[in-house]
């Protein structure tokens, strides 16, 4: 999440992110970025819990990066240096939770300097970007280094674990070796949802906490930092899809609960999707933002060559955001138009 | 461009330079993405752009009386596309294995916007020799752009140069691909911008192509 509204005083209750006419609040951006940065933090938590130093190390490396990155290109394209704002915080932070905890130093390295000066200066700076830059970042290093970040370690139990354990998440085991074998690892069906939901499964560093991810998501939503608009249609299409196209056996027994809680999805769909600068801001371009988003998601985990698509649908979407908000735009009241003449 | 005195020297410094087909016109994009993957596809492609264009140049000019202006459109588009048919012949014959791999982008050399947009506005208004030096010239632009973009690409997406390994595996990987490409292309055009405005006072280059 990344956005730009204007610094002004007055107080208002809540962020609304609209088409004009505008109502001034004190929000300001870096109050938003470190808002948002503070939601993330029960999700960093468990992956911190579960991953140990490594975890510890890549997060550090994004956020260096990124907010050197920031400064260096500010100073060079001679803007204002605004670090403090936390987006290049955001950012890597972000990238960091997209990544794999065993990633060796390079990797995060790479993905904050393409994020950041590629995917977001280069395009402008911060309110001028196309795509999510969290994204680009991990979809340069994802193609690049496809074999280090497909990779993936098991949660340790302690917390100085210092042989890590190849794992694969439970996404590669579905689509490699079928639900069959996805119950072998996690015994049960109720064992695999709790896992799950609590985190306790290879992925990125970030992402597999469910329950965490969604303490945060409610705290945003409470204080109307995001709205359920993009989310909460995003989930529910990739559920209904996964339940219709995703079993082995035909039609209808595809299992939309394990598909809504694997891979990146609620980090996805709850902190990337909703950015401000990529995704629409008319409310009906959400829903529809969301539900494509959705549809290429389970198109992706079902029949691509990744057995994870969120991040291509968010970033595939993203294109689409000024055509969604130019088609959908809200009604403009008090226009004089002529008589007889259709809209 | 004027008939009567024509300045070889700056021909050769608007080919490479001033008008570099593909950093500074933005022609022929998409060729230039897609060959140059490698340094020796992308030279050998160079080579016969170098030539088709030389050659079109050359005839186009010789002709240039003779050509009705209603239908010079065509008769250009027949004299590229004999041009271009000899160049894949010969490239078919001689260099069977890079044929293998570019020859349907040796035949596309008839649709480049370069080749035509030079015989239309400078080789149908000048003498011959004038064409031919501004024909290899553009060529050499083009040539050199591939040059650069397969050297970025091939080091950093295979760790090899001219198919010789210099780096241990594919640093890389996104590099060759075509997402890579552009984002080559990106940054050495907008480093020439740069440049251009830095040290010359340009204003960067404007417009699209194909």
């Amino acid at each position: 999440m990344e956005a730009t509204p204007k610094e002004q005083p007055k107080a208002a209750p809540e962020l609304i992110v609209s088409i004009g006419p505008h109502v001034r609040t004190e929000e300001s951006t870096a109050r938003i970025m470190w808002t948002v940065s503070a939601a993330l933090l029960p999700a960093t938590l468990m992956g911190v819990y579960y991953f140990g130093m490594p975890a510890i190390m890549v997060i550090l490396i994004c956020i260096a990066t990124s907010m050197a990155a920031e400064a260096g290109m500010q100073m060079l394209l001679k803007k204002p240096v605004t670090l403090s704002d936390g987006s290049a915080f955001l950012t890597g932070l972000l990238l960091a939770m997209n990544l794999p905890a065993n990633a060796p130093w390079y990797i995060p390295f790479i993905g904050s300097i393409v994020a950041i000066m590629i995917a977001k200066h280069l395009f402008g700076g911060l309110g001028y970007n196309i795509f999510n830059p969290a994204l680009i970042g991990r979809a340069f290093v994802l193609i690049s280094f496809a074999k280090i970040m497909t990779t993936f370690v098991a949660p340790a139990t302690s917390f100085m674990a210092v042989d890590a354990k190849t794992m694969a998440t439970p996404l590669v085991l579905l689509k490699e070796e079928g639900m069959a074998k996805l119950l072998e690892v996690f015994h049960t069906k109720a064992a695999l949802y709790q896992d799950l939901f609590i985190g306790n499964r290879a992925g990125s560093l970030g992402e597999t906490s469910v329950i965490a991810l969604l303490v945060g998501a409610a705290f945003l939503i409470f204080k109307r930092y995001i709205t359920w608009h993009i989310p909460i249609p995003f989930i529910a299409t990739v559920g209904v899809l996964a339940w219709m196209f995703g079993g082995k056996e035909g039609l209808m027994t595809g299992d939309p609960v394990f598909h809504m809680m694997s891979g990146g999805l609620i980090l996805g769909a709850f902190f990337m999707a909703t950015d401000y600068v990529t995704g629409p801001s008319v409310r009906s371009a959400q829903i529809v933002f969301g539900v494509c988003a959705g549809a290429l998601t389970i198109l992706i985990r079902l029949k691509g060559g990744y057995p994870e698509g969120v991040m291509f649908a968010i970033l595939l979407m993203n294109c689409f955001s000024p055509l969604l908000d130019r088609g959908m735009r809200s009604k403009v009241f008090g226009k004089a138009e002529a008589k007889g003449v259709k809209k | 461009m004027s008939t009567n005195s024509v300045n070889y020297g700056t021909i050769f410094k608007n080919g490479i330079f001033g008008e570099n087909p593909v950093f500074r016109l933005a022609l022929s994009l998409c060729p230039a993405v897609a060959v140059t993957s490698g340094v020796k596809n992308g030279f050998l492609m160079g080579v016969a752009v170098l030539f088709v264009m030389t050659m079109v140049n050359g005839t186009v000019s010789l002709l240039r009386n003779f050509i009705n202006p209603k239908v010079r459109i065509p008769s250009y588009m027949f004299i590229i596309a004999t041009w271009v048919t000899v160049t894949d012949q010969v490239m078919a014959a001689t260099q069977r294995s890079v044929y293998k791999e570019m020859g349907l982008y040796i035949v596309l050399i008839v649709a480049f916007a370069i080749v035509l947009s030079r015989a239309e506005m400078f080789a149908s208004k000048n003498k011959l020799l004038p064409s031919l030096v501004d024909g290899f010239a553009m060529g050499l632009g083009f040539l050199l752009a591939l040059v650069v973009l397969g050297i970025f690409r091939e080091f950093l997406g295979k760790g090899s140069l001219w198919g010789n390994q210099i780096l241990p595996g594919k640093p890389v990987l996104i590099m060759i691909m075509p997402a890579g490409g552009f984002f080559a292309m990106g940054l050495v055009m907008g480093w020439l911008n740069w440049i251009d405005r830095k040290f010359f006072g340009g204003t960067g280059a404007s417009s699209g192509g194909h």
